[in-house]
């Protein structure tokens, strides 16, 4: 088991070491100088040459990119162009906010996906199941930013049950953030509850065919303790999985979220630093949210042995 | 870890169990019928979305780009169906312009997508030496989120049409080089293969005389969810502000565009969206039912 983590780590770094590279070529391949450019046209040659300066652009690239390595090593992602502060701390700042879409978000699919999953599952074949399936590819089907959109009109807008959008005033307790927070989280959630439904019921249908599960039935256990406990324990691996990769989906899925409801979260952070050409942000950015959907994989994968005994690495 | 896919449809769902009879003949019935006839009526609205958006410069009920201040944000009607937008122009014609924007772009990504990732799979599943390298390659590109990537991508070169074709292009590469790569490494060991290397065929010629043509329902298939993927992409990207250029009328973009007025004006978003909604899913059912179609191992089930 140790072998197998130290492994999985060894590995995670070496893609984590791609990750950076391609981090690294993107900033790069900015048509131009990318100090003019984060300076827009107002800047003199004298402050181009000042940031260039700054930012190590002078040197070969190869030692701009170990230099690069180094910071990133160091936990230091550098310094915001616009917000005068690094970029570590802008981003610490707006966690809190996409972490808890996020944890919302997942709850939200996972409620809606795995019961019915197990549902569409347990009634193969019948009008539920039939249902639930053309259900979960609708729902894949449609942009959670329309969702978002269409949710304000009707529930907030119309109907005022939910704040239109923001996150509440500074001095506001974790309850009422979270009522900021419904909304966005059921428009990430829809969309990402479809993979989750038609993981967990193809999962359960592949269990629900073993040979146990027909003794199981046979000895005349009610359905229901078949169900839940003979087959879904041992369906848990996918599902599991595919609620790991939803979860990092869910990060990245949150830069639009934000957007439409006004949060000032991670992703509100990411699009503003785009739209500004701030470059060190959009950088680290990246790099953190790629770090963080590799090791929630890398996560899923340990997990197995906790849920699965059999599970020897 | 990161050698799992992300994404819907991408994902190899766990093998599925022998399908048991459906108990009632009435079950089995509307089976057959969701599944057949739900794809080919998808295949015919895919077919009708697509004639619209060739004919679209002929076709619109009002010219798309004619705005008419007295007329602004008029509800839909019997002379503006879809409702006039906020500078009076008639959403009807837009939405029809923009099928023409969006399912372009769609298809130049697939392009892209689809002869980047089958050059990359073939090379890494046929010349041994760069499999290892190119498939670390895909593994770090997949680490990352696609929409985030493709935030990243235009950063970097600036919102263009043909930028975002270029982006979403790289994003989508490994999904394809993936599938090729893996499908590559079966047919490599088939006895024609064997057999075409001991008549002395060179290399190109069986990558890509004899193996790519073997290869071509796996590309189809995801090919297929690519462009669903794409617009949905693309969509997010147009609404972030990061997309095509706002004047462009994409789908994305009369989205984005409506944010100020879809309080008051919801068939400003409501048209669009589900346009996106009734494209993506359609391609969605067709890409399902291609795959169905043409995995034997499925065929032996029925």
């Amino acid at each position: 088991m140790l072998v197998y983590i130290v492994r999985r780590f060894a590995g995670m770094m070496v893609v984590m070491l791609l990750v950076a590279m391609v981090v690294f070529v993107i900033a790069r391949v900015v048509p131009g100088d990318p100090a003019a450019v984060m300076l827009g046209s107002a800047a003199t040659p004298e402050d181009i040459a000042a940031l260039r300066g700054r930012l190590g652009l002078d040197e070969p690239l190869l030692t701009q990119f170990l230099l690069y390595l180094g910071q990133i090593v160091r936990f230091d992602l550098g310094e915001s162009i616009f917000l005068n502060r690094p970029v570590a701390q802008a981003l610490a700042e707006r966690s809190e906010l996409t972490g808890l879409l996020t944890m919302m978000s997942v709850g939200i699919a996972m409620l809606i996906g795995v019961p019915i999953g197990i549902l569409s599952a347990a009634k193969r074949g019948g009008l539920i199941d039939q249902t639930a399936v053309g259900l979960a590819m609708l729902a894949a089907s449609v942009p959670s930013f329309w969702i978002g959109l269409t949710l304000i009109k009707y529930l907030a807008v119309d109907h005022a049950w939910f704040p239109v959008a923001g996150y509440g005033p500074p001095e506001a307790d974790l309850i009422e953030r979270m009522r900021h927070l419904v909304l966005p989280a059921i428009a990430l959630g829809i969309p990402n509850s479809a993979l989750i439904l038609r993981f967990t019921r193809t999962s359960m249908l592949d269990v629900m065919s073993h040979d146990y599960v027909r003794t199981a039935r046979a000895k005349g256990l009610p359905p229901l303790v078949v169900v839940l406990k003979h087959a879904l324990r041992n369906a848990m691996i996918p599902i599991l999985t595919v609620i790991g990769l939803t979860t990092a989906v869910m990060i990245a899925g949150a830069i639009v979220t934000e957007t439409v409801f006004g949060l000032p979260g991670v992703g509100n952070l990411i699009v503003s630093a785009v739209l500004r050409r701030d470059y060190p942000v959009i950088q680290g950015a990246l790099l953190v949210v790629s770090a963080i959907y590799v090791l929630i994989n890398l996560t899923v994968d340990l997990l197995y042995a906790v849920v699965d005994p059999r599970v020897r690495y | 870890m990161a050698s799992v896919p992300a994404g819907h449809g991408s994902v190899p769902l766990p093998s599925s169990a022998q399908p048991r009879r459906s108990r009632s003949p009435a079950a089995l019935l509307m089976r057959q019928l969701f599944r057949r006839r739900l794809v080919v009526l998808s295949f015919l609205i895919m077919a009708a979305i697509l004639a619209v958006a060739l004919l679209a410069p002929w076709i619109t009920p009002f010219n798309p780009m004619k705005m008419d201040i007295l007329g602004r944000l008029k509800p839909p009607s019997a002379a503006h169906w879809f409702g006039t937008d906020e500078y009076g122009r008639d959403v009807l014609s837009r939405v029809m312009l923009g099928a023409r924007l969006s399912l372009l772009v769609g298809l130049l990504v697939v392009a892209v997508a689809t002869l980047l990732g089958t050059l990359m799979g073939l090379a890494a599943g046929y010349i041994r030496p760069l499999d290892g390298l190119l498939m670390r390659l895909t593994d770090a590109l997949m680490a990352f989120p696609d929409i985030l990537l493709a935030i990243a991508f235009m950063a970097a070169l600036g919102p263009s049409l043909y930028n975002v074709v270029l982006a979403l292009g790289i994003v989508y590469t490994p999904r394809v080089a993936r599938v090729v790569r893996a499908a590559c490494l079966v047919v490599r060991e088939m006895p024609f293969i064997e057999a075409a290397t001991a008549l002395g065929a060179s290399t190109p010629r069986i990558v890509f005389l004899h193996i790519l043509p073997n290869l071509m329902s796996p590309i189809l298939v995801q090919a297929t969810f690519i462009f669903a993927y794409a617009i949905l992409t693309e969509a997010a990207l147009s609404f972030l502000g990061v997309g095509v250029p706002p004047t462009t009328p994409t789908w994305g973009n009369m989205i984005a565009s409506a944010q100020q007025y879809f309080q008051q004006a919801d068939w400003l978003i409501l048209f669009p969206g589900c346009a996106i909604v009734l494209t993506v899913l359609s391609l969605q059912i067709v890409g399902d039912g291609l795959r169905d179609a043409l995995d034997p191992r499925l065929q032996k089930v029925k």
